[in-house]
């Protein structure tokens, strides 16, 4: 083998501070209470099957995958706009050449799905899902429509404020996230419990910044927004035994 | 030169997960026919027992020859199309099911080795973080004995939970429990 003897050893990943992550038990928001495991998770020391990582992208992402608005007869409805950004580590190393997976409702608020079936129209020129790989400086940029807020029955008039779900791979099955991306300064954040079960020091990280910078003149607004996966410590780990 | 940041929150994949994340062919983490290839299927259950329709598994695991890829070192694997990585979304009935081959033996990085495994990572609607597991498997019983994973856990019934049972030819079977009686063995990785 192997890694380790190919002079690559991948080192162990810090555990996230207190306060980054929401707790899977979150009654408010009411799925979580049938769902959530209640016994405390075991600690599972970080071996070579968790500090390696698939390598993605040959076969999944196509040209265009990045740009939402394209692949149909004609454009979607909705506010055009750019979401781009950084994928790093908790040390602020770019990852490069990483696989970013993103998925939205359209410009209404209405997801193509089965069980997206609240009265705002579907638009037959949107799918709402993208796909991209990091790029050497750890760069991805998507080229969307504005999501639109939707009901959702968790509790009386309960409104979902504009996301985009974003999933990311990093290097390693230690540092897999899937995350929510939402606008700044949205009115609906105080009564959604998927946003508040996020420490509230640690809310602002989910929201993207307006980039006057990025925007296109006469196209489009734009939005960015970093992405930081779990850093490394400084322990290589040493493989025994092969 | 370091800067430590702080890592982006965690959401729930939410309901419309399978409109992102499914993939042709996701299953496969060995191509159909592949020599010793099987699936490991089972149903993904709630606190109550009922199946969970809008869930994702995720598995990755070493090759036969007990080899990983890895984003800073790529496999070019012995066994053809080998990946190493499997994603299956639940259906209606919350079932799962990835095709693959059983890994090789994998240092425990001291000096001995674990027994055969998947790690697997679960999203639904629902769960506001990933959770993790690892599957075995139950015709490894030797193995099993001397690994340091399972090893640690309690009980018996603790190691069951993640011990996928041989169901037929070329099956195995584990349901996940992700609460209440027979609640999955979780970890924090
Ligand atoms: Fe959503």
């Amino acid at each position: 083998m192997s890694l380790s003897s190919g002079g690559a050893a991948p080192t162990q990943f810090r555990p996230d501070p207190e306060g980054t992550h929401p707790p899977l038990l979150s009654p408010d928001y009411a799925s979580t209470r049938l769902r959530a495991p209640l016994k405390a998770p075991v600690d599972l020391p970080q071996r070579l099957t968790e500090l390696t990582g698939p390598v993605l992208g040959e076969g999944l992402v196509r040209p265009g995958d990045a740009d939402l608005t394209r692949g149909y007869a004609e454009e979607p409805v909705g506010q055009r706009i750019i979401v781009s950004g950084r994928l790093l580590d908790g040390d602020g190393r770019p990852i490069p050449r990483s696989l970013v997976e993103i998925w939205q409702a359209n410009a209404a608020g209405r997801y193509r799905h089965d069980r997206g079936n609240w009265p705002a129209p579907l638009d037959p020129n949107f799918d709402g899902m993208g796909r991209t790989l990091t790029d050497e400086q750890g760069r991805y940029s998507f080229t969307t429509v504005k999501p639109g807020a939707y009901p959702w029955r968790n509790h009386h008039n309960a409104w979902r404020p504009a996301h985009i779900h974003f999933s990311l791979f990093g290097r390693s099955f230690t540092q897999r996230l899937v995350t929510q991306m939402y606008f700044p300064a949205d009115p609906l954040f105080g009564q959604d419990p998927i946003f508040n079960s996020v420490p509230e020091a640690a809310r602002d990280r989910m929201i993207a910044d307006f980039s006057l910078a990025d925007t296109q003149p006469d196209w489009a607004l734009a939005f960015s927004f970093d992405i930081v996966l779990r850093g490394s410590d400084a322990t290589p780990f040493q493989e025994g035994g092969s | 030169m370091k800067a430590e940041m702080l890592s982006t929150p965690s959401q729930t994949v939410g309901p419309f997960l399978s409109i992102g994340l499914t993939w042709e062919q996701g299953e496969f983490v060995v191509p159909d026919g592949t020599s010793g290839s099987f699936w490991v299927r089972g149903r993904l259950l709630d606190g109550a027992g009922e199946p969970v329709p809008d869930g994702v598994i995720e598995t990755w695991q070493a090759d036969p020859y007990g080899k990983f890829s890895h984003a800073l070192l790529p496999l070019e694997s012995a066994v053809e199309g080998f990946g190493g990585f499997g994603r299956s979304m639940t259906g209606p009935d919350g079932r799962y099911g990835v095709h693959t081959v059983k890994p090789g033996p994998v240092g425990d990085g001291q000096g001995g080795f674990q027994a055969p495994h998947l790690d697997v990572s679960v999203f639904a609607r629902g769960l506001l973080h990933r959770i993790v597991l690892r599957i075995y498997f139950a015709d490894e019983d030797e193995a099993n004995a001397d690994d340091p994973v399972l090893s640690a856990l309690p009980d018996e019934g603790a190691r069951a939970t993640l011990i996928a049972q041989p169901d037929g030819a070329g099956a195995y079977t584990l349901d996940i429990r992700l609460q209440g009686d027979g609640e999955t063995v979780f970890f924090a990785v």
